[in-house]
């Protein structure tokens, strides 16, 4: 070895003394250890604090309730649409708002509300399902909050200030190229493009280094519940989609102000390539919001039918596959576009074959159902409106992946109905049972039952009313992000239905968030486990303690709380006077490494501020690529420099 | 029949206002070979979709129902590591009929591909529409070009003539769709597209433009008359005339206000010095049916409104509000109200 | 009710570092090289989706980027692999006072490369703004710039800490070890990149 001798003396002293640092055990367990983890573990008080934290369950929770209030905005212009379109050749609101209302409510829900929201959830309850006490590179994950926040911050002020983007969630070019979309508007959609893809990034990094490398011991990949697998089939999805975005979004900034020309027709471009590219993310998009709602299905089922999914390999090979079809099938998108015509039943088997993996989870989850016992509590009932509802959105989604029958009805309610079906019933339904499942767990409150019931029926039904009759205006010839239609088509009666809909839908979504905040002062307090549930987020307090668990717990069977009810094996030796986590192997989780954990940082913050300012700027001078990175990259390199350049007997870096 | 079968399930469905309508923007009228192999195809798809749902919501209410036994593997019962084995069965067999159904639409979705591929084989006229925000050109060419004339908003086509319409689009991308006669087909600048047409019965189709192209996408209509070949025939050789020259001395008057003022470097009418391309062709005006792509009824009292302020009636639109005198503006309406 | 803890294993021996798959740094920095090589991957189709519109290409009146620069820029790439391999198994081998020697030779070499660059945008025959062929040039030439210089800064900020005391630690000798693997990479993306601007054209 190529060290001198008085580093290795001063190594193996060091080592000495290590052996010498207090960690958990049978001699140090209960409040004791509580106590002293604690200490490690608590973030610094205040607001500095609060910006500092890398606490997994702080910024899940952020996350969560940012995404919820974007659903409520994004919610607020769908219902001002719906106004618009109750009659038919109305005048509340003006073609130029119209537009700007569509665009935002659909950027919003795709980019603010609903991926967001799923990964929060994630960032939330992943480290907790796997038995650990952090995410890996917390840092990494603050400073993905705070890219969200400024990003979803960003369009909104812009919004607000009357230069909110009009071209639609998709930003075809060239209407969203510099000749058609004058002004910033589209910089400003481009922009929150960035931000959020910097994010999702950021997360999904997070999370698959989070489930790959942080469960607990015996936690195999065999035994890992199948939320954490959605999960890691949606982060991967996310690194392999994201760039495509970022991608066609940068080229459009690009020609927006710097003048390239990549979607300039008469100058060798080509407006289709912006199509192309966005759909490579766009398809994939639909997943990545839809599988984690299908894992939110697997964790309900499990514990409101009392057994494990039925068919779990096939659950998880369902998961895998479905995350590699949806990279074949983006040109399902792009049928009217004048594709070769050898292609089309290339195209619809493609589009097609997605259904066999969905409709085999749909079958597990039946088949647990008849298996099993199931109870039917608030969580459960959205369950059953997930299956009644999604399952309808899917045979239309079927329905429009042939390609004659889509070239009728792309760009038609009916394809607005079938992505709201699937949106809200395949996904927004499950994301509300889950809140309900997860809401002792984050906040150490039930939330009410009877108000929930509520909720859930007028959701339901008020979702119905308010969608079913689109398929119909689709058929009758009503084109999509129309602020307007002329009487007489058959048209007034489907939409004055949809919007009467769509108000009982906003009622039951305020239903449910006067249910979150009233339980929150009033809700009965949560024992650790009140479903009675199976895995390892339900082994810890509700709410968890700073440090999730005052032991490492040691996982033997897939239901690891169904099989040891009497007393749960945990792993002993973790450091208890910093932060200190435990890795393990990939696919075995086998002990492998003690990983510290990096302390409360302000430089994620930081960071994201300034490149965040960097972001914002360069809508207005390419100059911000030259001033703009040159603090970022500062920002970033404090982040990283260790707190103290002295060694350290277990070095705590980041 | 395949349209009345769809239209009764609608009529189930939905309660039966909505459909007791004259359907002349729907894809329920089947006025076309196309529109009617989409129905058939919807048709098909619709009954295996419904069949599979009816299983799936069997299925489910069969589970909840049987909740209620004595025994279950459930984990209270210390039997949750196990399953009926009725489930492994059922599940292959499941997989085995999605597979199956979803083969079969396939197969059912390549068959009408084919027979409309078929269908658009030998087009017998041929028909250019370009669009602009937010109205469309038409142009009916012909060997000797004197027989090429330019119309706006409207389309005859005779019935049982199969007919290629090409697209094109001189800014952003639009979508062409007249859902009465065929599905859509994108005008993507830099591109050339086109639809085949085969029209199966007479009368006045609705269409509208069905992909978002700027402030006035909704307001992009056009209309498709078929014709018997002999009005057709009619029109298309009234449309191959030039304008008349304006009678009246208002008539006048608006002539050369339309031909000298700013109307003409927008506007073109056969015949006159006026030849402008960035609107409509007004040769024909009010031989139309509407104005501005279906914005409104062509009527005089429509036409008024438009010109003096179309900006009001479609807002964003790319013709100004041309400040005119009240006389101007009696006159250039007299005036075009003989491009009959 | 919290089930109570049965005492099994203690992981008290267990290491703080290790090379390779086992840290966690190492899957983050997987993922970074994929979501970059994605990027590049879409970039590179983008362009041949452009090409394939075209009659000739590069369109008509304009000639290929010049070969020299970038040719050199080839050169210098594959040769820092060899100071690069140096590092990674001096880090193994927990050789600091080489890391701390043989860093600055990769930093000039960066350095080195960040000029070159300069003279290759001057050689590319086009502007930005020419047409789609030269902004999709560019573009993939910009993007692989900015893949260098991160690394380059990473590095030089990396290299700024193995001087201090901490460097003795092994976690930092991780990271020295998962620099030199993304320096390989970025070598590595640059073969591609290469052929695409500057031999296809020349097809
Ligand atoms: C959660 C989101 C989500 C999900 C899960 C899906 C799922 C599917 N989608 Fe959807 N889709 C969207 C969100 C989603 N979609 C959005 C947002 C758009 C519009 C974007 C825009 O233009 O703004 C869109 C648009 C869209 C289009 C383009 C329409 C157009 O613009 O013209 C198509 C076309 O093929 C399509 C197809 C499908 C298919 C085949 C599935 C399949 O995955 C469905 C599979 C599920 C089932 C089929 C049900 C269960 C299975 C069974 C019960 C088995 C039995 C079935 C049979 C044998 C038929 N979708
Ligand atoms: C997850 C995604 C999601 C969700 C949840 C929704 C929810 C809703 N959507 Fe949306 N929608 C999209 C995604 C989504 N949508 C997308 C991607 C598009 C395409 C956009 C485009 O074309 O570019 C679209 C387009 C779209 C259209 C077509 C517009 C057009 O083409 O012209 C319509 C029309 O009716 C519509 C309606 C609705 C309605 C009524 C709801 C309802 O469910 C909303 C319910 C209401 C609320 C959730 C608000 C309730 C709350 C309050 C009122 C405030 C109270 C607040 C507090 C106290 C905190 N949506
Ligand atoms: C700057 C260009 C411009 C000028 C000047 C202009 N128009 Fe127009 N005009 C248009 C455009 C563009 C449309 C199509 C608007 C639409 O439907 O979106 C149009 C539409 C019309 C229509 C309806 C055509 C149809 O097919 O339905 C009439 C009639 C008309 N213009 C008359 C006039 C008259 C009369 C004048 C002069 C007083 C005039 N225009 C001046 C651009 C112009
Ligand atoms: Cu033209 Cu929409
Ligand atoms: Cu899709």
């Amino acid at each position: 070895m190529n060290e001198p001798p008085e580093i290795r003396e001063q190594d193996e002293r060091l080592a000495k003394e290590c052996k010498k640092i207090v960690r958990d055990g049978p001699k140090l367990t209960g409040p004791r250890l509580e106590a002293r983890l604690d200490r490690a573990w608590r973030r610094p008080p205040g607001i500095i604090g609060w910006l500092a934290t890398v606490d997994h369950k702080e910024i899940g929770r952020r996350y969560i309730i940012t995404a919820l209030l974007f659903l409520a905005a994004g919610g607020f212009l769908a219902l001002l649409m719906r106004l618009q379109l109750a009659r038919p050749d109305s005048n509340l609101i003006s073609p130029q708002r119209y537009n700007e209302l569509f665009t935002m409510h659909g950027s919003t829900m795709m980019f603010l509300f609903a991926v967001p929201v799923m990964e929060g959830v994630a960032v939330f309850i992943i480290p907790l399902m796997l038995g650990t006490r952090s995410t890996a590179f917390p840092r990494l994950n603050a400073f993905s909050y705070f890219m969200y926040l400024f990003g979803g911050l960003m369009l909104w002020i812009a919004f607000v200030l009357n230069i909110g983007p009009d071209i639609g969630w998709f930003a075809y070019t060239p209407l969203s190229g510099p000749q058609f979309s004058p002004g910033k508007r589209a910089d400003v959609w481009a922009q929150m493009i960035t931000f959020t893809e910097v994010a999702a990034l950021a997360a999904a990094v997070v999370l698959v280094c989070t489930i790959l490398k942080t469960r607990a011991p015996g936690m195999t990949l065999a035994r890992m519940p199948l939320f954490a697998w959605a999960m890691l089939v949606v982060a991967v999805m996310i690194i392999f989609s994201m760039p495509a975005v970022a991608l066609c979004s940068g080229m459009l900034i690009s020609d927006r102000l710097v003048g390239t020309n990549f979607y300039n027709a008469y100058e060798h471009g080509d407006a289709l390539l912006w199509q192309h590219l966005f759909w490579f993310f766009g398809h994939p998009e639909v997943y990545i919001i839809f599988l984690p709602a299908t894992g939110f299905v697997s964790v309900m089922v499990e514990t409101f039918c009392r057994r494990p999914v039925f068919a779990y390999p096939v659950v998880v090979l369902a998961l895998i596959s479905t995350g590699i079809l949806a990279f074949g099938l983006w040109v399902h998108h792009m049928f009217a576009t004048g594709l070769p015509r050898v292609g089309y039943s290339f195209y619809t088997s493609a589009s097609m074959t997605v259904a066999i993996p969905t409709g085999l989870q749909i079958f597990c989850w039946l088949a647990t159902m008849w298996d099993g016992r199931p109870r039917f509590q608030v969580p459960m009932l959205y369950v059953v409106g997930f299956i009644v509802t999604f399952v309808i959105g899917g045979l239309t989604g079927v329905i429009i992946a042939s390609v004659p029958l889509d070239l009728q009805l792309h760009d038609t309610y009916f394809i607005v109905a079938h992505f709201h079906y699937v949106l809200i019933g395949g996904a927004v339904f499950p994301l509300l049972g889950i809140l309900t499942y997860w809401y002792p767990k984050i906040t150490g409150r039930m939330m009410s039952e009877t108000l929930g019931k509520i909720g859930f029926w007028m959701l339901f039904l008020g979702f119905q009313l308010a969608f079913f009759p689109m398929h119909f205006s689709g058929l009758l010839g009503m084109p999509r992000r129309v602020y307007t239609y002329p009487a007489g088509l058959g048209l007034e009666l489907p939409n004055l239905l949809s919007s009467i809909g769509a108000f009982v839908v906003a009622a039951a979504v305020v239903i449910f968030v006067v249910n979150g905040i009233v339980s929150l002062y009033r809700g009965i307090p949560a024992p650790a486990n009140p479903w009675g549930a199976a895995s390892l987020e339900w082994a810890t307090m509700s709410p968890p303690p700073a440090y999730n668990f005052a032991h490492i717990p040691v996982v033997e069977s897939r239901t690891p709380l169904w099989d040891n009810v009497a007393d749960l094996p945990v792993v002993t030796g973790l450091r208890v006077d910093e932060k200190e986590t435990l890795l393990t192997t990939v696919v075995a989780a086998a002990p492998d490494v003690r990983e510290p954990v990096p302390a409360a940082s302000l430089w994620p913050f930081v960071t994201a501020c300034a490149v965040g300012i960097f972001f914002v700027t360069s809508i207005f001078s390419p100059w911000a690529i030259v001033f703009g990175t040159i603090p970022s990259a500062i920002a970033a390199a404090a982040w990283f420099w260790p707190k103290e350049l002295k060694r350290h007997p277990e070095p705590v870096i980041t | 029949m395949i349209a009345r079968l769809r239209m009764a399930a609608a009529a189930l469905l939905l309660s039966a206002g909505a459909c007791s309508y004259q359907h002349y923007q729907s894809t329920f009228s089947d006025a076309a070979v196309e529109a009617r192999q989409f129905n058939i195809l919807f048709v098909i798809f619709l009954v295996v979709c419904a069949v599979m749902y009816a299983l799936v919501i069997t299925f489910l209410i069969a589970g909840i129902a049987r909740r209620r036994r004595s025994q279950a593997n459930v984990m209270e019962e210390g039997r949750h590591h196990e399953s009926d084995p009725l489930m492994g069965t059922g599940l292959i067999g499941w997989g085995a009929l999605v597979a199956t159904g979803l083969v079969g639409l396939a197969i059912a979705s390549f068959f009408t591909d084919r027979s409309m591929a078929s269908a658009a084989a030998r087009p017998k006229l041929l028909v250019t529409v370009t669009a602009k925000q937010w109205w469309w050109d038409v142009r009916y060419e012909a060997g000797d070009k004197s027989k090429t004339f330019h119309t706006a908003n409207e389309i005859h086509l005779p019935v049982g003539v199969p007919a290629q319409i090409v697209l094109q689009s001189d800014d952003v991308i639009h979508s062409f769709w007249v859902p009465s006669l065929a599905g859509k087909q994108d005008l993507i600048p830099g591109r050339v597209n086109d639809i085949s047409i085969t029209p199966t019965r007479v009368g006045i189709y609705r269409g509208q433009c069905a992909e978002y192209c700027g402030a006035e996408h909704a307001k992009m209509a056009l209309t498709v008359d078929v014709d018997s070949y002999g009005d057709f025939l009619n029109w298309w050789r009234h449309q191959l005339q030039s304008a008349p020259p304006p009678a009246t001395p208002l008539a006048t008057a608006g002539y050369n206000f339309v031909t000298s003022r700013n109307c003409s470097a927008c506007h073109a009418i056969a015949g006159t010095p006026a030849n402008g391309t960035v609107g409509p062709d007004l040769t024909h005006l009010a031989s139309r049916r509407s104005i501005a792509a279906g914005a409104m009824p062509m009527s005089e009292g429509n036409l008024y409104g438009w010109v003096a302020d179309p900006q009001s009636i479609k807002p964003g639109n790319h013709m100004p509000t041309i400040g005119m005198e009240p006389d101007q503006l009696h006159a250039v309406i007299a005036y075009l109200k003989t491009l009959k | 009710m919290i089930p109570a803890p049965r005492f099994t294993d203690s992981v008290a021996d267990l290491p703080t570092h290790k090379f390779g798959p086992s840290s966690l740094t190492w899957w983050g920095i997987l993922g970074f090289m994929i979501i970059e090589g994605t990027f590049f991957a879409l970039a590179f189709a983008a362009y041949f989706f452009l090409m394939g519109h075209e009659q000739g290409w590069p369109p008509e009146g304009r000639q290929p980027p010049n070969l020299l620069w970038g040719t050199l820029f080839l050169i210098i790439m594959l040769l820092s692999e060899i100071p690069n391999s140096m590092i990674k198994k001096a880090a193994h081998e927990r050789d600091v006072p080489a890391i701390r020697r043989l860093m600055p030779v990769i930093i000039g070499a960066g350095a080195v490369l960040l000029i070159i660059r300069g003279f290759e945008f001057n050689n590319l025959n086009c502007r930005w703004t020419d047409d789609a062929y030269s902004s999709i040039v560019w573009a993939i030439l910009f993007l692989h710039t900015t893949h260098i210089l991160t690394d380059w800064g990473d590095t030089i900020v990396l290299w700024a800490l193995m001087m201090t005391d901490v460097g003795w630690e092994g976690r930092r000798l991780v990271d020295t070890d998962e620099n030199c693997l993304y320096w390989r990479y970025v070598w590595l993306l640059w073969i591609p990149v290469y052929l695409l601007v500057y031999w296809v054209p020349r097809l």
